[in-house]
This record gives C-alpha cells, sequence and structure tokens, in this order.
C-alpha cells in the first residue's frame, strides 16, 4: 500500500498538530465558558491523537493507531462525565461561566 | 569460708525488700513485719559466721563480673569482705534486726506499713553493698543507695510538706558531698590505675594531686556523716519516723563516712595536711553542736546534735591517724545512740506523738524499761566508767591529748556538754511531774514488748560494749591490724599517771555537766522558756549559729534570684529568637495563600505557563 505521507510530508501534520494545540491552549486561556473551555480541552485532545496516528504511519508500527482508538473511547466517556458536571453546576448556580465558580480557594 | 554464705548476707535484705515490694499490699501487717524481721536477722546470722571465721581466717574477695572496663584497668563488680566489713556487717544487721523488731510494734499504725519496711530492708542491703564492695566504684553504689533510702524514710510520713523538705533538703546535701565521692574515684583512678581497694593498699603512693583525692573523699563524708559545714540536713532529717532515725542517722549509714576513710586510710596517711583538717573540722564540729544541742526542746533534736557532735569526735580520731579508736565509737556509739533514739521513740509513742521535752516530764513512774535503760544509755554517752562510752570516748580524747592540746580542750569540752545535755534531756523526760494534758497522762502507758525488748539488748551492749577494746589489752586494736596499713602507728597508750588522770578529769567533767543539769532541773525544777524569750548566747545556740539563715543568704537565695532572672530575660530572649524562625514561613505561606484564589482561569495559565516552561528548559538546556 503506498504510504500517505509521500502525498504530504509528516512536517505538515507536525504543524497541524501544534496549531490545533494552540487554538485549544488559548481557547482555555480567554474563553470562560465552560463548554467552550470543554471543546478546547478536546482539540488539545485531538492534536495529540493527530500526532499519534501520523508518527504511527511513519514508523509503520499499528501500535500508535491502537493507542488512538483507546484516547477516543476514553474522551467519550469523560466528554459524558463532563457534560453531566456541567449540567449539574447549570443547575446549582445557573450558569457555566467559571469566573463564579470561585468557591474553592485558600 | 563458702562465698555463697556470704553473698545471702546481701542477699536476704534484698528478698525481704522484694518480698514487701511487690506483695505487701496483700500481705497482713504482721506477716509483712515478720518477713522483714526475718530477712534481716538472716542477713545478722550468716554475718555472724562471717565474724567468727574471720577471727582468724584469710578476708574473702567474691568477683562475681567484671563490670565496666577501660583501656588500662577494669572494675570489677565484687564483694571483699575482711575484718572492718566484718564489724560493719555485724553491728548493721544486729541493730538492723533489732530496730525492724521495734519497728513492727512501733510503726502498727501506719497505713504504709509494708512500704515502710520495704524501704527499710533496701537501706539495709546498700548499707550492706557499701561496706562489703571491693572497690570505690561498689562502695559509691552503697553511698548512693543509702543516700536513696535516707530520702525516702525522712519524707516517709509524706503527707507533711515540712518532712518533704526535709528529704529534700537531705538528698541535696548529701548530693553535694556525693560529688567529692565521685572526684574523689576520678582522681584515685587517674593517679594509680585502679579502684579496687587491695590494688590501691598495694600500689598508692604519694602523689602531688592525692591531696585533691582524700580532700574531695572527705567532703563526701562530711556530707554523708554530717559534719560542718554540711551537717544541717541531720537534725532535720528527724522528721523521719524514729526507727529510721534510729537505724539511719544515727547508728549506720551516719557512719559511712568514718568506715570509708578506715577503708582509706593508707590515702590518708599519706596526705597530713587533709588529716589535719579533718581533725580540726571534727572537734569544731563536736562543739558546735554539743553548744546547739544544749538548748534544744525537741527531744529527738538534741539526740540528733548529739549524733554530730559524737561524728565530730569520731572525724577528730580520724584526723589523728587513729582508725581503730574511730572504729571503736562508731560500735559504742551505735549501741547506746540506737538505744537512745528508740527510748525517744517509746516515750514519743507514749504521750502520744509529743517531741517537746517541756510538755514531758515524770514519765520514770509510768515506763520502767524505757526509763531504766535510756539511764544506762545515757550514762554510757556521757561517758561515765565502766560504760561503753567511756572507754571509746577517753580513747579518743587520750588520743587528741597526745597530738594536740588545743584539740584535747575542744573535744573534752564538748563531751562535758555532752553530760549535761543528756542528762538535761533525761530529767526533763522523765523526773518531776506530768507537764502535758490530762488525756495525755491518762493514756501514758510502757510499750509493748516487741519495743522494750529492742532497748534491753541495746542498754546491755550499751553497757558492756567497751569490753571489745579496754586499754591496755584491746581486742578491737589486734582485730583491725590488717585493714590499717600503718599499724606500727597503732597508738597503745602506756597507762601512765598522765593517762589516769586525764580519765579523771573527763569523770569529774561529766559529773559537772551531771550536777549542773541535775540542780538546774531537779532541785529548780526550771522548764526551759519558749525560743523568742532568750537572748545573748542561748539565742545564738536556740538558732543553730544561724547556719541555715546563711546558707539561705548566700547560696539559696543567689541561687533563687539567677533562677528568675534567667527565667525572665534570657529564656525570653531566647524564646524570641526560635519564635522569629518560625514566624518567617507561617508569614510566607500567609502571602503564598493569596494565590490561591479560586479562580480557574488563573489555575490554568499558570498551568500552561509552566508546562511551556518546562518544555522550553528540556529542548533547550539539553
Amino acid at each position: 500500500m503506498e504510504n500517505v505521507l509521500q502525498q504530504i510530508g509528516i512536517d505538515q501534520y507536525i504543524y497541524l498538530a501544534i496549531l490545533l494545540f494552540c487554538i485549544g491552549a488559548f481557547g482555555i486561556l480567554y474563553r470562560r465558558n465552560a463548554i467552550v473551555m470543554f471543546m478546547s480541552i478536546e482539540i488539545m485532545l485531538n492534536a495529540a491523537n493527530l500526532l499519534l496516528v501520523a508518527f504511527s504511519t511513519y514508523h509503520e508500527d499499528a501500535n500508535g493507531q491502537v493507542f488512538v482508538f483507546f484516547t477516543m473511547a476514553v474522551a467519550a466517556a469523560e466528554v459524558a462525565i463532563g457534560l453531566a458536571i456541567l449540567v449539574a453546576i447549570y443547575r446549582n448556580i445557573g450558569s457555566i461561566d467559571i469566573d463564579k465558580l470561585k468557591k474553592l480557594k485558600g | 569460708m563458702s562465698t555463697t554464705i556470704l553473698l545471702l548476707t546481701l542477699i536476704f535484705p534484698l528478698v525481704g525488700t522484694l518480698i514487701n515490694g511487690f506483695w505487701g499490699k496483700h500481705l497482713s501487717k504482721k506477716v509483712s513485719g515478720t518477713i522483714a524481721t526475718l530477712a534481716i536477722a538472716a542477713s545478722f546470722v550468716t554475718s555472724c559466721l562471717f565474724f567468727a571465721y574471720i577471727q582468724d581466717g584469710e578476708p574473702v574477695k567474691v568477683v562475681l563480673f567484671e563490670w565496666m572496663k577501660f583501656n588500662y584497668f577494669s572494675i570489677d563488680f565484687g564483694f571483699y569482705f575482711d575484718q572492718l566489713a566484718a564489724l560493719w556487717l555485724m553491728f548493721i544487721t544486729g541493730i538492723g534486726t533489732l530496730i525492724h523488731l521495734y519497728s513492727t510494734s512501733y510503726m502498727s499504725h501506719d497505713e504504709n506499713f509494708s512500704k515502710f519496711f520495704t524501704y527499710l530492708n533496701f537501706f539495709v542491703f546498700f548499707m550492706l553493698i557499701l561496706v562489703t564492695g571491693s572497690n570505690l566504684a561498689m562502695m559509691f553504689i552503697g553511698w548512693e543507695g543509702v543516700g536513696l533510702c535516707s530520702y525516702l524514710l525522712i519524707g516517709f510520713w509524706y503527707k507533711n510538706q515540712d518532712y518533704n523538705n526535709a528529704a529534700k533538703k537531705a538528698f541535696i546535701m548529701n548530693r553535694i558531698g556525693d560529688l567529692g565521692f565521685l572526684v574523689g574515684i576520678f582522681v584515685t583512678g587517674y593517679l594509680f590505675h585502679t579502684l579496687d581497694f587491695i590494688e590501691l593498699k598495694e600500689q598508692s603512693f604519694l602523689a602531688p594531686t592525692l591531696g585533691i583525692a582524700t580532700m574531695a573523699f572527705f567532703i563526701a563524708a562530711t556530707g554523708k556523716s554530717a559534719q560542718l559545714p554540711l551537717y544541717t540536713w541531720l537534725p532535720d532529717a528527724m522528721a523521719g519516723p524514729t526507727p529510721v532515725s534510729a537505724l539511719i542517722h544515727a547508728a549506720t549509714m551516719v557512719t559511712a563516712g568514718i568506715f570509708m576513710i578506715t577503708r582509706l586510710n593508707f590515702l590518708f596517711d599519706l596526705t597530713p595536711d587533709v588529716q589535719h583538717i579533718i581533725a580540726i573540722i571534727g572537734a569544731v564540729t563536736s562543739l558546735v553542736a554539743a553548744t546547739i544541742a544544749l538548748v534544744q526542746n525537741d527531744i529527738k533534736k538534741v539526740l540528733a546534735y548529739s549524733t554530730v557532735s559524737q561524728l565530730g569526735l569520731m572525724f577528730l580520731a580520724l584526723g589523728l591517724g587513729a582508725y581503730e579508736v574511730a572504729v571503736f565509737h562508731v560500735i559504742t556509739h551505735a549501741f547506746f545512740k540506737a538505744c537512745l533514739f528508740l527510748g525517744s521513740g517509746s516515750v514519743i509513742h507514749a504521750v502520744g506523738g509529743e517531741q517537746d521535752m517541756r510538755h514531758m516530764g515524770g514519765l520514770k513512774k509510768h515506763m520502767k524499761i524505757t526509763y531504766a535503760t535510756f539511764f544506762i544509755s545515757t550514762l554510757a554517752i556521757s561517758g561515765f566508767p565502766p560504760l561503753s562510752g567511756f572507754f571509746s570516748k577517753d580513747e579518743i580524747l587520750l588520743t587528741a591529748f597526745h597530738h594536740n592540746t588545743v584539740l584535747w580542750v575542744v573535744a573534752s569540752l564538748a563531751s562535758i556538754l555532752t553530760a549535761f545535755y543528756m542528762f538535761r534531756l533525761l530529767f526533763l523526760t522523765f523526773s518531776n511531774k506530768f507537764r502535758g494534758t490530762e488525756e495525755q497522762e491518762h493514756h501514758l502507758h510502757e510499750s509493748p514488748s516487741a519495743m522494750t525488748m529492742p532497748l534491753i539488748i541495746l542498754a546491755v551492749l550499751a553497757a558492756v560494749g567497751g569490753l571489745i577494746s579496754i586499754p591496755g589489752s584491746s581486742w578491737l586494736n589486734e582485730f583491725l591490724k590488717p585493714v590499717i596499713k600503718n599499724s606500727a602507728t597503732l597508738h597503745h597508750h602506756e597507762l601512765g599517771t598522765t593517762e589516769y588522770l586525764l580519765m579523771g578529769l573527763a569523770v569529774v567533767g561529766a559529773l559537772i555537766g551531771l550536777m549542773v543539769a541535775y540542780f538546774k532541773y531537779i532541785k529548780n525544777k526550771q522548764v526551759p522558756v519558749n525560743d523568742n524569750n532568750v537572748s545573748g548566747l542561748q539565742k545564738l545556740f536556740a538558732n543553730k549559729y544561724y547556719l541555715d539563715e546563711i546558707y539561705m543568704l548566700i547560696i539559696v537565695n543567689p541561687l533563687n534570684f539567677f533562677g528568675s532572672f534567667f527565667k525572665k530575660q534570657i529564656d525570653g530572649l531566647i524564646n524570641g529568637v526560635v519564635l522569629s524562625f518560625g514566624r518567617v514561613p507561617s508569614e510566607l505561606s500567609y502571602q503564598g495563600k493569596k494565590a490561591q484564589n479560586g479562580n480557574i482561569g488563573l489555575y490554568l495559565f499558570a498551568f500552561v505557563i509552566g508546562v511551556c516552561g518546562l518544555l522550553y528548559y528540556l529542548f533547550m538546556c539539553y
């Protein structure tokens, strides 16, 4: 089978992953809406997944892809729990703005 | 001689201690007292066996194991049974048995009956270790042990704070002396590389610093044997039960200093300067204590000062190198002073705890046995022939006369005063009419036989005890010859005119003391007035030369002052410094706490910055 990396180099995948990760990181830092932050986290997670898959192909080793499948499954579970928590928070304080969640301080 | 029997002498009192100490509360008073008395009596039997053996046998050394080892010498855990130890063993266990027997009756109403006998047996155990230890370190075990038991027994009636203070005073005063003992041990070990008595006797030589050792040992003896300047604890020690005063503070423990100096006679012979100091201190103590005894009104206090005075005479003899004379007086003194103390206990028992002689009198009719024994012992201590005190005291006076007339005058004066205050005690207590309350008078009775038996035995011993060393043909001097190194200098006085004259003088002196007391207290029926109403010299005596007050002023008060000064100033300073170290992290954490403001955005920001910084470090610096 022809290697897809011969059409688009590994560099491009790395750049895309870095870009996605930075978007996610800045999204976390700048947005205050919990759902958006949640999405940003997912973006960072997917950046990591993308890198895993890319390097898996590059090294012609299937392990990386197996990891990604596991990661996606775990991420799905995490999203379910995370969203449930957000719903619970919304029910309690009527908002999902994290600036309002300040009670946990020393 | 079987070593087992010798060791049993030590083990019996220990067994008695353990039985009464662990199971005493479950035993009846009768059983408890019997066990304690039997323990000492058994010890007395084995002591007698040993005493019979040593008459013409060799001293026995028993080494149980090597206790301590240094690079150039070692200390054995061993015992040395020789003639000197034999004498002490005999009278410790002998008088100890009598006093235990006496205590079973005297203490019968006390709630801590078994505790009393635990301590008393324990005391005898330590006293036996003291006299049989084969080296200075072993002797020190006994030395400390008897000090401890003395402390426990003085403060036996611990609910009275005054008694506790007296116990503490005795302990602290003794600690000063004990320090001297330790210094003496160290110097001796340093000089001769051994602490063993036999080796010391063979190897000792005049080293330049030997004087420090002997002086330190003498300081130890002034503490334990109540000499100036450390004697003040002994009169206060009368707070303990009367049998304790008789056993510990008259007959046995206070003679430990004399025993120790006699044991180390070869060292003291090498340092004549220290011997002079011992003689002078002894003579002065004997006079000072005798003058104080003149005006005391507490029956036991008189006897306590009398003990100090008699111990002073013994030290005078030691200082003059007449060790066997001092030992002789120790033995006779143990007999008559134990009898006097037990007699005073019998009196106190009869009048219901009253100790003030001004509230006694006329007890002759009610307590015939006590009176008779007390009378004999008083004659003995005053030095009337042919009772024991006459021979021993006279030998001390003779020795003093041959060395130094001034010391002889001082000692003679002390013994005349002795006759006076002892007869004052006797007359005030037993003659004339009873001066206490009517209730007490109804209560007056002779003590039970468990108390009078020891009194009778001791009175007989006080009467005939002098026979062991009659001038001219002294059994004791021959017996002690192997113990005393310079036995060539033993004082064999030729009994010439001078000696007989001196004896006569001493007897006349004692008679004068008797007569003065007789006229004052029987003919004129005087009763001592309250201490506050006396004046002049009498006031000085009544206040014990203000020695306690002087110690208070120059030692206790400055110490208290420094104590409070250090507590307030220095302690505060150190406290502040230490606390300020503690305040630094506390302040830092208080400031750092502000970063934890609960803002998740800030946390995330810090997290990202941190990860970036870490990555930068990992990628760029490696």
